[in-house]
């Protein structure tokens, strides 16, 4: 981190990193509206089945989004100690159901790395990139391309 | 250029309101009750709307504004009367207003033959000379009144004119000014001296300054104002025309004009009364000492003056309505979100509370009473934010009425009641059509034609009522004309020439009028430009539907038909039954639901392999099980250990739709899904239960009808 905070005017960007099943992601923190606890959501008909449901979040509706699920790992079972990040993605609220999160990251444009070519198409469509951290791989999600947007959430 | 975009909404908005205060204005005065103040707000309507629209470049509305506005001013003048025709003329002329208002708004062109032919009619008006010396002797200063008024883009909202359109002699006429400069008018430049020289011009004068107020040297304040003048004009100009001596000022001193009158023969009975009112008004202004006088606004003044006439003649006056501001939509339903948030915590903390055990009287349980009544009424006052009255609903009625009339040749008195009912915005908005199309069809098909009329002694006139209410917590529009009736032979040979019923159908008379709902149906023989514009009661029928409503019709031959319309308070809020099935709480609307049983063996038989159905009185009808529909389990259940909801839906289909249990019936928040992810086959919405969750709300006619398609 030291070698970013010592060059300035750099083209940075801070990105909010999360643990799914053992792995981490991140995304930009300017779409991150605020992370809390997970509280049971109620289900919906016939939705995807990385649709966790909708909760009430002060009185508007937003769907949960197991992000497992959607990257094809095993379905998260969600106690009070799972978290779910509340993101803004163009004019859609929706809720990002993780395991927990782990760090807030200042990076520089230079430092994302294409995505290798080893993952699922699936899962490729979204991910833009990966950041090299103190050993650690955090692979970048474009919450656009997560969420597209005329998709309806409905696969 | 976005900041000009948005000031040209502001000026449209504003639109809506003066031509809303004009039509209002112009009914009243058609009514009997218009007095001068009503033709002057008419007049500022017109006027202001003429304003911005030059501003705005707006060529067209400015044209037609300033012809309306021209025989606005005859009649303001007494130079015109208001007959029945002239007033038909200036109603048409306030339609086709509206309509350059919409078209400029759109940016559409609009339909020039009617604008033409109108500004036509209005000059043939203005032609007509009902007192030549009059028209002459005024010209000269209607130029000054056009060239000044041009600039000025808002209406002034005094209410002075009272006295000068008493006199319609163009004799010399007297005024008594008082003018008292605040220190804003000096500190934006202007000079009372200029004023006033600019005011002698007019005709002769006496200048009285009024010097009491001037204080001590060492309390004086070098940018104060402590004058004030007190001027007799002997003039052959109006009251307008010293006004706009005081238009560059306006707001920025106290200003009374009285007109003294000098022929007290011309106004015959009012006279004294008149005179009395002014010699009051001088009194209260000269009355007032210096410090009171100094902030408060001439309107204050008269006001004071006009208040018991008000209050004689009760809900006739526009100009009186208290100060409001803009809001958008979205803050309110923000707001309301919120307080309905405040009011699920409130619950929770007083379900916590009550956990250790304590006695229910205890002090921390009276405030959690107390916070909970303060929160219902935050709820109550955030839910009638959105209320409005719907007054401006049925003004736009009377034009529909007009129109009708006008083109069936069918003389047509439109009465309404309860303008003070207050309906969502968005409610009031959603049943403009229908209800439009009702009154069109009220016209073209429920009242007969005059010679008609007459003949089965009715008054050639006939009565259209429209009438809203609220009853124990819905509000009830009613739609009735004293015409013919609905004609159940015909409206019965009608259908089944279109195949709607078979040929040999026993029906009741309600029967039959509820074929009038049925699509593709439509009694006009001719298809006028008016109704049978390919939409019929269903449409109707369904968009009061989409808004929570029922419509419902009575009938009597020769005595008139009545519409009556039953609609929920506000879209927000929906009358639901809460229902468990497979562990999910599921919302039913109410007005879906016919009943509700418990279904015995006997009642259940099988049809097919999977299909069962229920027979109800001889009836039967499929069940669905939510459960298995909705996807939340796999198996069906058992039909006899549920509860069965008999359910209609909007085209009158029925079913039985089998839940686990029933829980509560209740009123629930709507809350969209589409918002944040997007519509759900068989569900129509969401909403927040009391312990904060959220429920679905059963989209009834989506599951009926994906099965019946199935």
């Amino acid at each position: 981190m030291s070698d970013i905070d010592n060059i300035e005017n750099m083209d940075t960007s801070e990105f909010l990193a999360f643990r799914v099943c053992g792995q981490e992601y991140c995304v930009n923190i300017m779409s991150v509206q605020e992370i809390r606890g997970w509280s049971p959501a109620t289900a919906l008909p016939e939705a995807p089945d990385f649709i966790r449901g909708v909760i009430n979040l002060r009185g508007s509706v937003l769907p949960i989004i197991d992000l497992a699920i959607r990257l094809g790992l095993e379905e998260t079972d969600p106690t009070t100690r799972h978290v779910v990040v509340i993101l803004q993605i163009r004019n859609q609220i929706v809720g990002l159901l993780v395991d927990a999160v782990s760090d807030i990251l200042t990076v520089m444009r230079s430092m994302i790395q294409a995505t290798p070519d080893v993952m699922s198409d699936n899962t490729k469509s979204f991910i833009c990139g990966v950041l090299a951290m103190e050993g650690r791989m955090i692979s970048l999600v474009d919450l656009d391309l997560f969420l597209p947007e005329t998709a309806d959430l409905k696969p | 250029m976005d900041t000009m975009d948005e000031i040209k909404q502001t000026f449209f908005q504003e639109c809506e309101d003066l031509l809303a205060e004009l039509e209002n204005g112009l009914l009243m005065v058609n009514e009997g009750y218009g007095d001068s103040e009503t033709v002057n707000s008419i007049f500022r309507a017109v006027h202001s709307i003429k304003g911005g629209a030059g501003a705005f470049g707006l060529d067209e509305l400015v044209d037609f504004a300033h012809a309306f506005e021209s025989i606005l001013d005859e009649v303001r003048c007494d130079r015109l009367e208001t007959t029945g025709e002239v007033l038909k003329v200036l109603l048409q002329s306030t339609d086709v207003l509206a309509d350059l208002v919409q078209a400029a708004r759109v940016g559409e062109k609009c339909n020039t033959e009617r604008t033409q032919f109108l500004v036509k009619e209005l000059n043939l008006l203005a032609s007509i000379p009902s007192n030549k010396e009059t028209v002459d002797t005024q010209r000269p200063q209607e130029a000054i009144d056009e060239n000044g008024l041009d600039f000025q883009p808002v209406a002034i909202d005094l209410d002075t004119c009272t006295d000068g359109d008493a006199s319609s002699l163009p004799s010399k006429k007297i005024f008594e000014i008082a003018f008292t400069p605040k220190p804003s008018l000096y500190s934006s430049g202007n000079e009372s001296a200029l004023i006033l020289r600019e005011l002698s011009q007019l005709g002769d004068r006496k200048i009285e300054c009024d010097i009491s107020r001037i204080p001590t040297l060492d309390a004086i304040d070098p940018e104060g104002a402590y004058l004030s003048w007190f001027i007799k004009l002997e003039t052959d100009a109006d009251e307008p025309a010293i006004r706009e001596v005081f238009e560059f000022v306006e707001g920025e001193c106290d200003l009374t004009i009285n007109h003294v009158t000098t022929s007290p023969l011309t106004e015959e009975g009012v006279v004294p009364e008149a005179q009395i009112e002014r010699q009051e008004q001088r009194e209260v202004v000269e009355g007032r000492s210096p410090v009171e006088t100094e902030n408060q606004p001439t309107q204050t003044n008269s006001k004071v003056l006009t208040a018991p006439k008000a209050d004689e003649q009760p809900d006739r006056r526009t100009s009186g309505s208290p100060a409001t501001i803009r809001v958008s939509l979205e803050r309110l339903d923000r707001l309301l979100n919120l307080v309905g948030e405040l009011v699920i915590n409130q619950s929770m903390i007083a379900q916590y509370t009550l956990v250790p055990g304590e006695a229910s009287g205890s002090a921390v349980s009276a405030k959690l009473d107390e916070v909970e009544q303060l929160t219902r009424e935050i709820q109550d006052c955030a839910m009638t934010i959105r209320a409005q009255p719907v007054k401006s609903l049925f003004q736009r009625m009377s034009r529909i009425v007009r129109e009708g009339a006008a083109s069936t040749g069918k003389s047509v008195h439109l009465i309404t009641e309860g303008e003070a009912t207050e309906i969502d915005k968005i409610v009031i908005e959603r049943l403009t059509d229908p209800l439009m199309h009702m009154i069109r069809n009220a016209v073209d098909h429920g009242l007969e034609t005059p010679d008609k009329r007459l003949e089965k002694g009715k008054p050639e006139q006939g009565t259209i009522r429209l009438s809203a209410a609220h009853r124990s917590g819905r509000i009830v529009i009613h739609v009735s004309d004293d015409g013919a009736g609905i004609n159940r032979e015909r409206v019965k040979q009608i259908a089944i020439d279109k195949g709607l019923i078979p040929e040999d159908a026993q029906l009741t008379d309600a029967q039959i009028d509820s074929l009038l709902f049925m699509p593709g149906f439509s009694t006009a023989t001719e298809i006028s430009n008016m109704s049978g514009r390919g939409v019929g009661m269903d449409v109707v029928k369904q968009a009061i539907h989409a808004l929570g409503g029922r419509v419902s019709l009575v009938s009597r031959p020769d005595h008139g038909s009545t519409f009556t319309i039953n609609l929920p308070l506000t879209l927000a809020v929906l009358d639901g039954m809460v229902a468990q099935v497979s562990g999910q709480t599921i919302v039913v609307p109410l007005s879906a639901i016919i009943e509700t049983l418990q279904p015995k063996p006997h009642d259940i038989h099988g049809l097919g392999s999977t299909a069962r159905v229920l027979s109800i009185r001889g009836e039967f009808l499929p069940i669905i099980d939510l459960g298995h529909e909705l996807g939340y389990c796999e198996d069906q259940q058992d039909p006899l250990k549920g509860v069965v909801l008999s359910v209609e839906t909007h085209e009158g289909n029925r079913c039985a739709l089998l839940v686990d249990s029933i829980q509560d019936q209740r009123q629930v928040v709507i809350k969209s899904l589409e918002d944040n992810y997007g519509s759900v086959p068989g569900i129509a919405a969401a909403t927040i239960l009391g312990n904060g969750c959220i429920s679905l709300i059963l989209d009834v006619d989506s599951v009926v009808n994906r099965r019946a398609a199935a």
